[in-house]
């Protein structure tokens, strides 16, 4: 072990200055010299804890080694049997809880194999070099219908569609991805990263329908019993954003993190009016809350213009949900933040624009059901924030549209689908959902494991049901 | 892609289209709308479905040109393609089955009473009053079509050129003091439909009105389209369109919609140096 360098190969990026005024992305990708050297530090483990810390089980030690010997294709084709969108889980998979953590090398005072980067590395190597060809699968005569077009729904319909079987989705929106499009901004996640993937499963066969509102424009039963698809999987996400309830929240200037990121990433508001969709940024933003979505917000709000880009948190920095990157990427670029303060009230000027935020201090107090620390107000430290923009990144919930036009579907108290965690069966057979739509907001690659293991499931329904039919 | 089967100019600055959208017919109720874009790049709005036919597989709009979107929409002509239409997208409107309605429309709004004013001609116990409002004659729009269906058509003209001499909102009174309504319905600019509320507020009549706040993705997701009802926030685009008028914040409403004042101005004037200067090339 006494040649493994220390430290991962370090990461190209942007300078801080020069990138919190772009949409580019902030770290520019390992080189081949660079991927091949850092894949050598991996020591090919007997029993590869890494791979337990991923939550589908990735072969990350067979990818890498493949990779260590220049023999990329191969390592190509063994990491996307497991993970159909590797160039995207390389960018924001929190890999620092997950595979990297358990990576062996921890133990030994040495930072971990960089898996993300060498996921990410060998994802773009494929998508320059061409895509490395799958074995045309054997064609099955069921037809499935996806609905929405997230990671959940991606890897569902990629996997079925490498089974063979005819596979539509239906989003919503005008464009594929989820919060993979609208929500996580390009300078974390290309766009044209996620659009490549999803050529890559046009030409799957799979087929794509946009502006399809499950639950209005057509309902599950419909898909089932008129539209002629013999099983349905549910993968709609939890887009359904948090507001919360303090006076001034529907001034001019007042935005859910979801709207904000939606008209710049989606609909590329950052370009009006090249592109017609415009967005308001002022030049003191205040985004409330400090996860990813947040973190997300208020990056974007710098690079839209924002002099001062600031964080307003009720609890402390180690409470916060966000990335470490993230955060770090954020504190780099200048974003300043506030902890321990409360929002109460949002104050507006004669037109109805934001004018300031009014907050008090909170100190941390007894611990609360989570084991956290309750945040308690501070009597008598009402302050004022200035700002012109306020951005509220509250979490979301499970959207109700397809829920509520879906009889017989079960729902938990947080309004998420009840699904079986295995197979994704809901309490409607032939009805089956996973990602964010099940969990709660959660992450990508629980997101994807969770339609992984649904279209598996899907695949031995449709297997019976066709048996149970012969044998009639 | 969504084509433009027909067009039909109904004003200068109003037009009909016809839009070849199957899925959105299918399941159109009254009261509903869709959202579009015009082309790639272009942005989301929203407009009401004026008429749909499920076995042709058509949806019909109408639209009024006011900013840099709807004038593009208004260079399209028959066989052109609009690159986005969603819907049917709201809640469909709670009608009623028997009773005194008056649906009361202004702008766009006297074309889009259409789909409820012919749903309500289904229901033999009740009486709809259309009082439809315009400047002048010549802008009162889709009047046959709705005429046809309604129990009594009444236009209003600012200057007197047809029907009742002044605004909606002094018909609406006088029809209230004469024949009396159990609901009214309104339907186009905000201050037509505020105006509304006042009239119905004092003779405890239950309104609706169909709120446009800004939206975005028209799903439930954005929340810009949030509207203060009875101090509740409720999304137009989900629990939407229709609203208690007398809840109706509509002061808040009105003052979101100007946020984005500016832009639009300055979307509109790059709009048209675009078309004088592709003017004077061609
Ligand atoms: C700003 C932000 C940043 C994030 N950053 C990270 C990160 O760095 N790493 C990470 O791992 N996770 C991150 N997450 C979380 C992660 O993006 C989600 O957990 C993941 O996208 C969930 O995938 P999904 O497929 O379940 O749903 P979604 O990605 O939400 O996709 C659902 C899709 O379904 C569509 N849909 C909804 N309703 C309907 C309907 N009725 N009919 C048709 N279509 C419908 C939606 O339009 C959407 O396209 C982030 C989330 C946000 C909001
Ligand atoms: C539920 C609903 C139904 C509607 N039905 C119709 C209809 O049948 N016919 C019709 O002509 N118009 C309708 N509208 C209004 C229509 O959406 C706007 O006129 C259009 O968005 C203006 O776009 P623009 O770029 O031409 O004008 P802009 O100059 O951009 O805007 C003009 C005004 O329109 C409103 N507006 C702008 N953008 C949006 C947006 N994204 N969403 C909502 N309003 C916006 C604002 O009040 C703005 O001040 C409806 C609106 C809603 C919410
Ligand atoms: S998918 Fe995510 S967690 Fe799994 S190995 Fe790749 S980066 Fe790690
Ligand atoms: S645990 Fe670390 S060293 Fe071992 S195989 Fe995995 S990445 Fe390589
Ligand atoms: S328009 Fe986004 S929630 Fe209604
Ligand atoms: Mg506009």
């Amino acid at each position: 072990m006494a040649m493994i360098s220390l430290k991962k190969q370090p990461m190209p990026q942007q300078e801080p200055k020069v990138r919190a005024t772009n949409f580019a992305e902030v770290p520019l990708g390992y080189t081949l010299e660079m991927a091949v050297h850092e894949a050598t530090r991996c020591l090919q483990c007997q029993d590869p804890q890494c791979e337990k810390g991923c939550p589908v089980s990735v072969p990350v030690r067979d990818f890498i080694g493949l990779l260590a010997q220049g023999r990329l294709e191969e390592s190509i084709r063994t990491m996307k049997a497991v993970n159909r969108l590797p160039a995207i889980c390389g960018r924001v998979c929190p890999q620092e809880e997950q595979c990297e953590a358990r990576c062996v090398l921890n133990r030994s005072g040495r930072q971990p194999v960089a898996i993300g980067r060498l996921e990410r590395f060998i994802a773009d190597w494929e998508r320059e070099h061409g895509w490395v060809a799958a074995d045309p699968p054997e064609r099955r005569p069921e037809r499935v219908a996806v609905i929405g077009a997230g990671p959940a729904g991606l890897t569902c319909a990629g996997d079925l569609a490498a089974m063979g079987y005819q596979v539509t989705v239906f989003e919503a929106l005008h464009a594929p991805g989820g919060v993979l499009t609208y929500g996580i901004p390009e300078f974390r996640l290309p766009k044209d990263i996620v659009y490549a993937d999803v050529a890559r499963l046009e030409a799957m066969g799979v087929e794509f329908r946009y502006n399809v509102v499950v639950g209005r424009t057509v309902t599950v039963d419909a898909l089932l019993d008129e539209l002629g698809y013999d099983a349905v999987f549910i993968g709609t996400g939890a887009g359904l954003p948090k507001f919360l309830g303090i006076p001034g929240e529907n001034l001019a200037g007042v935005y859910s993190a979801n709207e904000f990121l939606t008209r710049i990433n989606l609909m590329r508001a950052y370009r009006f009016p090249e592109y017609d969709t415009p967005v308001k940024v002022g030049k003191r933003v205040a985004v409330i809350g400090a996860g990813n979505t947040a973190m997300d917000a208020v990056r974007t709000a710098l690079r839209s213009g924002a002099e001062r880009a600031m964080i307003v948190y009720r609890r402390t920095e180690a409470e916060m949900t966000a990335r470490a990157e993230e955060y770090e990427h954020a504190l780099e670029e200048g974003v300043e933040f506030y902890w321990l303060t409360n929002p109460v009230k949002v104050l507006g000027n004669s037109e109805g624009w934001v004018k300031g935020l009014e907050c008090v201090r909170m100190e941390l107090g007894e611990p609360d059901e989570s084991g956290r620390r309750r945040p308690v107000p501070v009597p008598g430290s009402e302050f004022v924030l200035p700002c012109d923009t306020v951005i509220l990144a509250l979490g979301t919930t499970p959207n109700p549209i397809l829920i509520n036009a879906t009889p017989g579907l079960e729902t938990n108290r947080r309004g998420c689908v009840v699904a079986d965690e295995e197979t994704g069966a809901t309490s409607r057979p032939g009805v089956f959902a996973g990602g964010d739509v099940v969990t709660g907001a959660a992450t990508v690659i629980l997101a994807m494991g969770a339609g992984q293991r649904a279209a598996r499931a899907i695949h031995r329904y449709l297997d019976e049901k066709r048996q149970a039919a012969a044998a009639d | 892609m969504y084509r433009i089967l027909k067009k039909r100019q109904l004003t200068p600055v109003t037009a009909l289209y016809v839009i070849d959208a199957p899925l959105v017919a299918r399941t159109a109720r009254p009261g509903q709308f869709v959202i579009l874009r015009v082309d790639e790049g272009g942005e989301r709005i929203p407009v009401t479905i004026t008429d749909f036919d499920p076995e042709a597989g058509t949806v019909t709009i109408v639209v009024q040109q006011v900013g840099k979107t709807t004038h593009w929409l208004a260079q399209h002509g028959e066989g052109d393609t609009l690159a986005d239409f969603a819907g049917p997208l709201g809640t469909p409107v709670a009608l009623p089955d028997r009773g005194r309605v008056a649906l009361v429309g202004g702008g766009f709004g006297a074309a889009a009473i259409l789909t409820i004013a012919k749903e309500l001609a289904k229901r033999p116990e009740v009486t709809v009053d259309a009082i439809v409002g315009a400047r002048t004659a010549s802008l009162l729009i889709l009047s046959d079509e709705v005429g046809a269906v309604v129990d009594r058509f009444l236009p209003c003209t600012d200057d007197g050129s047809r029907g009742y001499h002044g605004l909606v909102t002094g018909l609406l009174e006088q029809e209230i003091a004469a024949v009396g309504y159990d609901l009214v319905m309104a339907i186009g600019p905000m201050p037509m439909m505020r105006a509304v509320a006042e009239v119905t507020r004092p003779h405890g009549i239950p309104t609706y009105a169909s709120m446009d706040p800004i939206m975005l993705d028209g799903t439930g997701m954005c929340g810009a389209c949030r509207v203060r009802v009875g101090g509740q926030n409720r999304f137009a685009c989900v629990d939407g369109p229709f609203f208690d008028a007398h809840q109706v914040d509509f002061d808040e409403v009105t003052r979101r919609n100007k946020m984005y004042r500016h832009e639009e101005r300055l979307a509109l004037e790059r709009w048209h140096q675009h078309q004088g200067s592709c003017a004077t090339v061609g």
